[in-house]
């Protein structure tokens, strides 16, 4: 657990490392600091709440459909009828960015809650399966773990071409296992402690033990995990499009917009930082607003 | 008692070996496999049977897919990894071409990262709770959340753009001074470094704090051992391990970070070749950069492995 | 160096702990101590010794702060020194030894360097003068081969040995004042013995000022001139160590003398009625993979012989690794036996869970040492409660919401407790809250193991009370598990003393426990300091009479 508190972009810990560890000293973060660690979790939540709101309702309050094109202008600075300008054809930027923010962020929602979902419960239920059972499941995951996301995505979309399920298959593949890892330690530390063992010569049955003796007690830990992994998500997706190999036109997501836009760039166009700063921002907040919940949920702890 | 360690390096490197090897299962079944007829793909529907069975029989199709797996890896052996689909040029040759540029890139970013990232998380460790401490925090923490396209793009408009230092795409082929050199590496080291650098600071702090809140630290402090002793001489020997697995994994994640950058670059390596593979479904040639990348991985987390075995005192002196 | 004075004048320490605002934790402390004497701080946890006693090293841990008061050593009045100057003082007037010395060696680096670090980096002697004093300290010591230890790290030593070698660490620079932190609470009896007398030797040739911080007071009775009490960070009391013990002024001192002198049982209750209840014969357990002929890697426990009657306590003696434990698990199915048999309620118990029925899981239950891992967190103290009435016994919501309530009566805790979970109780609550969950299932035998070991003595010996009060009430029987001979004295009945996974002595506690016939049993019980000071010169137990094994 401690790793993943401190190292929001790992893959999670992949091997304790043995350290005499005694009784802490009573921790106590400053008052000051405190209040600097509420500043950086009401910018998270700001950004990331943004975002969300973006991706439910955005392109409802799109002032252009997005496809449509309204400008002779190509790369357009911002102006009262564009706000954030005019892309590489003339479309408006911020109507195209409003619709794009959805796949952005639906995409990476439901692929982190699928990749949660597979990993931790794996995680959880193989610590009551035989151990040979228990042995094999680790082995697939520790093999798929060994694959670099980006390389897992680019392998899929080289054989099967790219489309939306399939990147979402390709982001479980690659985040399943690491999740995984995560869920199956904190289970097995959970499953040696004596309130376990109690339910045990009680005589109760594997899932009510997993279900209600360890589950709840590894909720919070599942939930951060989840959080970070949808942080990498949105950070692989985006790459894929961005090499022109994820969201495919019409359809377009932030990172699309990002490299269909590129060729603005030595104009410094709006049209290309915009969508990127756009990305930046979602997982800048989200990393922040993680970072801070899991920190005071430490605090509380001791 | 040795044995009992040399044993232990031992079994890490056959297991290593073992998890190459289902990984490039994974990637065979994945690319070749699975997605069906590729001799049907390659003719169409109006083919006839008989001009796809031929094809099918000249591709090795027809044989069963383990002895197809056993050819392909062996192939790897010997150095014949297929011909490119696209150009018809040996991958081995594409391959030859391109790796040097990319594992420049990759060393000069190494070079100049792991020390200052090491500098830094050292620095945030000893002043934890200091101003230097959160602000680098807050820094980093943002950071590794950027992703490299963002400040790739945010560099060429301040660089090339705005100040005109620099230029927006790199040519190798041009260097022919030191001069040139540092203009054509800047940008990219530069975008990669950038996360690279909070990752494994940030990673180096945590490892760091770990042991400095440990029992023999505060040992030391009633010793009257001064602060910078107490973390270099007493603290960071034993978290070498963890910081080993630090820089492993960051340095792993470069290997994601140098397909985006070698792609907005135009740097002609190893990974904007794959790119363009997987643009033109140039099968072979992914496979093949494909298992450089996973086992250029592997291979670094083996020796994150093996630093940590070989930090541990209690299994270096027993 | 000789040792120094000591004055402390109204020492007070506040902490800020996360989220609330700043709290007194030691407030208005005041002591003095003579050169070469050595004062005793005494309480229970939380009571804020230690916090006292890492002031007179000008530090507080994080959170904390000393907010007030001076500390005088000799001339030197240490809360007033700046950084450098508190520096120079730690490890070199003033040292210290940490209770776990397992955690407080640095497990990177050899032990001489460690040993000899302070009196370097203070410039008090050259590095070979340095190590020559350490090894004739290492000697002082009675450490074993006193050249080379030195040349070992932490792992390769034993835990008293460890002990030992804090000792030097802490003696090498002839401090005027060294603070020992409850230095020999992680060892068993029989090492603990042999450190105490190295310790006292030590320290009396050199004449030493000290400050011991403890929970035990007949271990202080050895080796302290004068005894603080503390409560809840204030004194309490506080005089020279005959006064206190004979004499003791204030209430809560006596307490903590009553339950540190526990009365032999009071033979009331129900006799044991004759019934056989558990029989166990020749078992012997194991861990790691067997061999052909069965045995397994790793043998913990073998040759164990018992028998416990309907109402009856059984209590198992042993030191850390002695398979003590590993007993309570056998018979409660979590670990399988390699091989022997065991009989419950006349018939045989399957050795693991699997093959137990409902009725078996009932009638044995198990009460673990840490009440803090054995409660759910995630559960309130009514979830806990009701669900051995769920799956035992068929019982409707009310007669369910009935029986709870009639539980925290039995184990006398509130009932305004059932809605808390783990984390808003005392440690003592826990255990009573653990215990009233093992009696829901109205079982016939109840493992305890160590159930009082992780509490403090006065919150341990009213566990132990309401365990015998519990036994007369409802005639359950116990195997109670524990390495401490006064708790097994004042509950059980008959006595099993475990030696290295086998039984060196079973019979009546009574009998086993003052007429002892094994040589082990008779240095284990002569290893228990008594409450009177003078007892360690007249101890003759030392683990040099055996030879020891240090652990890998």
């Amino acid at each position: 657990m401690n790793d993943t508190k401190t190292m929001p972009a790992s893959k999670g810990n992949r091997r304790p490392y043995v350290s005499p560890r005694s009784r802490l000293p009573i921790a106590v973060p400053k008052q000051r600091n405190r209040s600097g660690l509420q500043l950086t979790r009401w910018i998270g939540l700001g950004l990331f709440s943004f975002w969300l709101l973006v991706a439910m309702f955005g392109p409802l309050l799109a002032p252009y459909p997005m496809g449509a094109f309204v400008s002779d202008q190509i790369y357009g600075g911002a102006s009262t009828a564009h706000l954030l300008g005019t892309d590489y054809m003339g479309r408006d930027m911020l109507s195209r960015m409003l619709t794009g923010a959805r796949y952005t962020v639906g995409l990476a929602l439901v692929a982190a809650l699928l990749s949660s979902l597979v990993g931790a419960g794996f995680g959880m239920l193989t610590v009551l399966l035989p151990r040979w059972l228990e042995e094999s499941v680790r082995r697939i995951f520790d093999t798929l773990i060994s694959i670099p996301s980006k390389m897992m995505a680019l392998v899929m979309v080289s054989a099967f071409g790219t489309s939306i399920p399939l990147l979402i298959l390709a982001a479980v593949l690659s985040y399943a296992p690491g999740s995984f890892r995560i869920a199956h330690s904190l289970a097995k530390n959970l499953s040696t402690l004596e309130y376990v063992q109690v339910a045990h010569t009680r005589g109760e049955g594997r899932l009510y033990i997993a279900a209600v003796e360890i589950f709840p007690n590894m909720i919070q830990p599942v939930l951060t995990d989840m959080g970070m992994r949808f942080v990498f998500i949105v950070l692989l997706l985006s790459g894929m499009s961005f090499l022109g190999l994820g969201v495919q036109p019409p359809a377009a997501d932030l990172g699309s917009l990002v490299r269909e836009n590129i060729g603005g760039l030595s104009q410094g166009a709006l049209a290309v930082i915009a969508p990127a700063l756009a990305i930046g921002s979602l997982t800048v907040g989200a990393n922040l607003l993680i970072d801070s919940l899991s920190n005071s949920r430490d605090s509380q702890k001791e | 008692m040795r044995d009992s360690l040399f044993g232990l390096v031992l079994g890490r490197l056959a297991s290593s070996l073992i998890t190459l090897l289902l990984v490039s299962l994974v990637i065979f079944a994945i690319t070749s496999l699975l997605p069906g007829d590729t001799a049907q793909q390659v003719l169409g529907q109006f083919a006839t049977p008989e001009q796809v069975e031929a094809l099918r029989a000249q591709l090795g199709l027809n044989q069963p897919p383990l002895l197809r797996y056993w050819q392909w890896l062996s192939g790897f052996a010997t150095g014949d990894l297929g011909r490119s689909a696209s150009n018809g040029v040996d991958v081995i040759q594409l391959v030859n071409d391109r790796l040097p540029n990319s594992l420049l890139l990759t060393a000069i970013t190494t070079v100049i990262s792991v020390p200052v990232a090491l500098i830094m998380g050292i620095a945030a460790a000893m002043r934890r709770g200091g101003i230097l401490d959160r602000t680098l925090n807050l820094i980093t923490l943002s950071m590794v959340a950027v992703p490299e396209f963002l400040v790739a793009t945010l560099a060429v408009l301040i660089f090339a753009v705005q100040l005109g230092w620099l230029p927006a795409l790199s040519y190798v082929s041009t260097v022919d001074s030191l001069g040139a050199f540092m203009k054509v590496y800047a940008m990219p080291v530069l975008t990669l470094c950038s996360v690279l650098i909070a990752q494994m600071a940030r990673m180096t702090r945590a490892a760091l704090i770990d042991q400095l809140d440990s029992a023999y630290v505060e040992m030391a402090r009633l010793k009257g051992v001064p602060p910078m002793r107490r973390v270099l001489r007493h603290a960071l020997p034993n978290a070498v391990g963890p910081i080993a697995n630090a820089v492993a994994l960051s340095l792993s994640y470069l290997l994601g970070g140098v397909i985006i950058v070698e792609t907005i670059f135009n740097y002609p390596g190893i990974a904007s070749l794959m790119v363009d593979a997987v643009s033109n479904r140039d099968l072979a040639l992914v496979q093949a950069c494909a298992m450089i990348f996973c086992g250029a991985y592997l291979l670094l987390v083996m020796l994150a492995d093996l630093c940590a075995i070989l930090s541990n005192p209690r299994l270096r002196n027993r | 160096m000789q040792g120094e004075s000591l004055i402390v004048r109204d020492l007070d320490i506040c902490a800020t702990p996360p989220g609330e605002d700043e709290l007194t934790i030691v407030s208005q402390i005041s002591f003095a101590l003579k050169p070469g004497e050595v004062m005793s701080l005494i309480g229970e946890s939380g009571s804020g010794k230690t916090t006292i006693a890492l002031a007179m090293m000008g530090y507080a841990r994080r959170g904390c702060r000393i907010a007030g008061g001076s500390v005088q050593l000799g001339e030197t009045d240490i809360l007033t020194l700046s950084a450098v100057e508190t520096r120079a003082l730690r490890g070199h007037r003033v040292t210290y030894i940490a209770q776990s010395a397992a955690a407080a060696f640095n497990p990177s680096r050899r032990l001489m360097d460690q040993v000899i670090e302070g009196a370097l980096i203070h410039g008090v002697m050259d590095r070979q003068q340095a190590q020559q004093k350490a090894i004739q300290l290492f000697g002082e010591l009675a450490l074993p081969d006193p050249e080379h230890i030195g040349d070992r790290y932490p792992h390769q030593v034993s835990g008293g040995q460890l002990q030992r070698l804090m000792a030097a660490m802490a003696l090498i620079t002839d401090p005027a004042l060294v603070i020992l932190d409850e230095p020999t609470t992680a060892l068993d009896v029989t090492t603990q013995v042999d450190v105490l007398r190295a310790f006292k030797r030590v320290m009396r040739e050199r004449g030493t000022t000290a400050l011991y911080v403890s929970h035990d007071l007949a271990v202080v009775a050895q080796i302290a001139d004068h005894v603080l009490v503390l409560q809840a960070g204030e004194e309490q009391e506080q005089g020279a160590i005959g006064q206190i013990l004979d004499n003791p002024g204030h209430a809560y001192t006596r307490s903590l003398l009553a339950a540190a002198r526990p009365e032999a049982r009071t033979p009331s209750g129900p006799q044991s009625s004759g019934d056989e209840l558990l029989r166990i014969d020749d078992l012997q357990v194991g861990y790691g993979r067997c061999d052909r002929n069965g045995l397994p890697n790793n043998v913990v426990l073998d040759h164990i012989q018992l028998r416990i009657d309907r109402g009856q306590t059984l209590g198992v003696i042993g030191e850390s690794g002695s398979g003590k434990s590993t007993l309570a698990r056998a018979v409660a199915g979590l670990v399988a036996p390699s091989r022997g048999e065991v009989q419950f309620n006349c018939r045989e118990l399957p050795p693991t869970l699997r093959g137990r029925t409902p009725d078996q899981f009932r009638r044995i239950q198990i009460v673990f040492q840490s009440a803090d891992n054995a409660l759910n967190p995630a559960h309130s103290v009514r979830r806990l409660l009701n669900r051995p009435l769920e799956t035992y016994f068929q019982m409707s919501r009310d007669a369910r919401q009935r029986r709870v309530e009639e539980l925290m009566d039995l184990v006398k805790l509130p009932r305004t407790l059932l809605d808390r979970k783990p984390s808003g109780l005392s440690g003592g609550q826990k255990q009573r809250v653990n215990l009233a969950r093992a009696l829901a299932a109205e079982p016939d035998l109840i493992l305890c193991d160590e159930v009082t070991s992780a509490l403090d003595t006065v919150v341990g010996a009213a566990i132990l009370e309401l365990l015998a009060e519990l036994r007369r009430e409802l005639g359950v029987a116990y195997l109670f598990i524990s390495h401490d001979i006064s708790t097994v004295r004042s509950l059980c009945d008959d006595v099993m003393v475990l030696y290295q996974g086998e039984c060196v002595e079973f019979g009546p506690c009574s009998t086993v426990l003052s007429q002892p016939q094994h040589d082990y049993t008779r240095k284990l019980i002569g290893s228990v300091p008594e409450l009177q000071p003078g007892w360690l010169e007249g101890c003759q137990w030392s683990t040099h009479t055996q030879p020891s094994t240090a652990p890998v």
